[in-house]
């Protein structure tokens, strides 16, 4: 990896904002255009990014192979959890209403840890792909 | 509050929810045996459930469940009838049976590090097939068929043999060609009727019915589902598919994959369209005929001239789904019972054929007829077992597939069409010849001398192989459940849209 | 309705058409799956383009606003892309795979490759 000092920095600077911007997006996602999808895919980019600039092994130690397994799962589990609470609260699967003493609270309620889990498993399976395709003849050592 | 007193209520969620939280447990858990043992229980567990709402829906109620407690039309509504019932209960049944004998069998063909995604693959695949089965959503029949087809081009490519990747890859182009037609043809649906609901769309349909729109929405819906069902001529991705896939896999998904299409088929034909634009309008009835005879003929003898034991059985499968689309063509009760009596018996047995060609894999390292030459003296039990497996493919009395050609040949007398009775004997000679290559090799041909010694199977092995072999002759002999359940599914789906 | 009125219906067509055409007519697995995005994206804009109003606004209710785009088409659409991406990803890895034990990723030189593989089992027989 060649020693690029202006990328370096650039990236730096940038990565937090990236980041910053997808929880912009995230917590938006009720009021206008935004959610859980489009977020996780931002966040993912940064980390992508920090990839492109620092390379895989220096991104791995940040954000290890685990943890991104671990996201991808977790997030369908919070969905599914909400979906469950919901079941467990007397009402349907999914059914948001009876999450808080207030109707429409509750909807936010509900919508609000949908979103989560949907970006964690998002922002996990695209780190997921990218990983297993950048790894491809980077960890044996030829060009695949 | 007391959840044990709804739970009834709430089985057709669970039905789903149970293996969708499986996969990503399994995932957590990292452990290829914990992972088998939860996705196990949790197939059981579905398999339970799937038996809840086949005795909730005896009566001919209709179980409708609110997801998110958002009403019908306008929510997303699982929606259990008798005939979803009964594919689910076939479903949910392979996977608990499949389940136990995937543990010894992928040992054998799996890297072990693997173990864990192939259980959470298997619990995604099993998640999606009975999410289409339960769903009342056009839009959402999509969502889970891609759920199922992903997981299942995934668990093809785990194959062994290299052709499997490339199985897979064929399997990955036709599956999402079918599954985009799909999505075309419940587009037109909700631009025409702007509901997605398929009750609701069923309702609508008739102040439309006939425009140019809904004919396209149908041809799409056609071709797109006949690909996933692998109907003569759109079924070039089965054979390889099932040949190369790691035997539990072959097993499970000949046993469901194709039978859940074609209960999608029935469900947009019968629910949705309606038989009068299906069956006075268009030329419909005539088109299936003909392809499930070339199905039942060509396939069959193409089966024939075929040199690996999976593949003849995966030829075989197609010529199987020629009889089970043929019962739909007369568009008559009597029709619909066989095509939905023979989904389950066929999908029992093909289970078992592909469960026992896996165990000859141990012993014989491969299933081309050359290796498997005088298996039968080294290996008597699960040869045998083959054979009444293959009696089941031809429909010999006493075995499941004499039942569905019995109500198939029925159907057939009803509209008075000797020729057709004919040829459904005539397609099933072909089927004798199959078999019999295999019980030559099997019996008359010396056996290899490179055959192992230990020729010990373990038994969770024998022993789901062995039920639905015992199964095929149970079903052929007390066709209560089978014949009961399929002929009020029958019933209830014509009964719809009058 | 004139032609033009169904502008968005010739794009969808085209798209459709052109998609299904690379899928048939290229032999480069890679290349395949290009199509097969292309036609998948036909499919987005099918959707997609009667969801659209105009004059009509995001649907939010406001005082000033009293027509608005369908949502559900986007909601639908959200979905299917997420399982195209899916389908990409899945395909590419595949691809990956099959680069790496047949050496091509052109059909016919694997398909050649599998008939010398099946070569030995056919002399086994005799």
């Amino acid at each position: 990896m060649r020693n690029d000092l202006v990328l370096r920095v650039i990236a730096k600077l940038l990565i937090p904002f990236i980041l910053l911007f997808a929880l912009y997006v995230q917590f938006h996602g009720e009021l206008g255009p935004g959610g859980g999808f489009q977020a996780g895919v931002i966040a993912a980019a940064a980390i992508v990014l920090h990839v492109l600039i620092f390379g895989l092994d220096a991104t791995r130690r940040i954000v290890p192979e685990r943890l991104v397994e671990t996201m991808l799962a977790a997030g369908v589990l919070i969905y599914a959890g909400v979906g469950v609470a919901g079941l467990l609260l007397g009402g349907n699967f999914l059914d948001y209403f009876v999450l808080s003493g207030d109707r429409v609270y509750g909807q936010l309620r509900g919508i609000f840890w949908v979103e989560v889990g949907v970006a964690v498993t998002v922002s996990g399976v695209m780190l997921k792909i990218f990983y297993m395709f950048a790894a491809r003849g980077h960890d044996d050592g030829e060009d695949a | 509050m007391n959840l044990a007193a709804h739970l009834p209520a709430h089985l057709p969620a669970l039905q789903v929810v149970l293996p969708l939280l499986a996969a990503p447990l399994a995932v957590l858990l990292r452990s290829g045996n914990a992972a088998f043992v939860l996705v196990t229980a949790v197939a059981w567990a579905a398999f339970a459930v799937s038996l809840g709402l086949w005795q909730q829906t005896g009566a001919g109620a209709v179980i409708s469940y609110a997801i998110g407690s958002w009403p019908a039309p306008w929510g997303i509504e699982l929606r259990v009838d008798r005939l979803s019932a009964f594919v689910l209960v076939l479903v949910s049944g392979m996977a608990a049976i499949v389940l136990p004998y995937c543990r010894q069998s992928i040992e054998r063909e799996i890297p072990k590090e693997q173990h864990y995604l192939f259980y959470a693959m298997f619990a995604l695949c099993l998640t999606g097939l009975l999410g289409i089965t339960i769903t009342g959503d056009a839009f959402n029949v999509f969502v889970f068929l891609e759920v199922s087809s992903l997981s299942t081009y995934v668990l093809i490519a785990l194959g062994r043999d290299r052709r499997a990747l490339m199985a897979a890859y064929q399997y990955l182009i036709m599956g999402t060609i079918g599954a985009t037609f799909i999505v075309i043809g419940v587009g037109l649906l909700y631009l025409s009727t702007g509901t997605l609901n398929l009750a609701d769309i069923g309702a609508r349909l008739p102040q439309v019915s006939g425009s140019r729109p809904v004919l396209a929405a149908l041809a799409f819906l056609t071709v797109g589902i006949c690909l996933k069902l692998a109907l003569f001529p759109l079924h070039q991705w089965l054979p390889s598919a099932y040949t190369y896939a790691p035997s539990a896999v072959s097993a499970f998904l000949a046993a469901t994959a194709t039978k859940v299409s074609v209960y999608v088929l029935l469900r947009f034909y019968f629910s949705v369209f309606g038989e009068s634009l299906l069956f006075d309008r268009l030329p419909l009835p005539e088109i299936m005929l003909l392809l499930s005879l070339a199905a039942m003929f060509i396939a069959s003898a193409l089966a024939i001239f075929q040199d690996d034991l999976k593949r003849i059985f995966a030829y075989s499968s197609v010529a199987q789904i020629g009889y089970i689309t043929l019962g739909l063509s007369f568009g008559s009760e009597s029709g619909l019972t066989a095509t939905v009596v023979h989904l389950f018996n066929h999908g029992l047995t093909k289970g078992a054929l592909f469960m026992l060609a896996g165990i000859l894999v141990i012993v014989a390292g491969g299933t081309s007829l050359s290796r498997l030459s005088g298996i039968g003296k080294a290996m008597p039990l699960a040869s045998f077992g083959i054979v009444l497996g293959g009696l089941s493919l031809i429909g010999v009395p006493g075995t499941v597939g004499f039942v569905s050609k019995w109500y198939l040949v029925l159907a057939a007398l009803e509209q008075g069409q000797w020729w057709l009775v004919m040829a459904i004997v005539a397609s099933s000679l072909l089927a004798v010849v199959y078999v019999w290559r295999f019980v030559e090799i099997a019996w008359f041909r010396e056996p290899r001398a490179d055959l192992p010694k230990d020729r010990r199977i373990p038994l969770s092995l024998q022993i789901p192989a062995g039920l639905l072999v015992a199964a095929t002759v149970y079903f052929g002999l007390d066709t209560s459940f089978t014949v009961g359940s399929a002929a009020a599914a029958a019933e209830q789906l014509l009964g719809m849209n009058q | 309705m004139s032609l033009a009125g169904h502008f968005s219906y010739w794009v969808t067509i085209f798209l459709m058409v052109a998609g299904l055409f690379i899928l048939i007519s290229r032999g480069n697995l890679i290349k395949k799956l290009v199509g097969l995005g292309i036609f998948q994206t036909s499919v987005y804009l099918l959707y997609i383009a009667p969801g659209k109003l105009i004059g009509g606004t995001a649907p939010i209710l406001a005082d000033n606003f009293t027509v608005y785009s369908n949502p559900l088409p986007h909601v639908l659409i959200l979905t299917a892309i997420v399982v195209g991406v899916a389908t990409l990803a899945l395909g590419l890895a595949l691809t990956v795979r099959i680069r790496e034990t047949y050496g091509s990723i052109e059909e016919d030189e694997i398909l050649a490759a599998d008939l010398v593989d099946d070569a030995p089992a056919a002399e086994e027989k005799r």
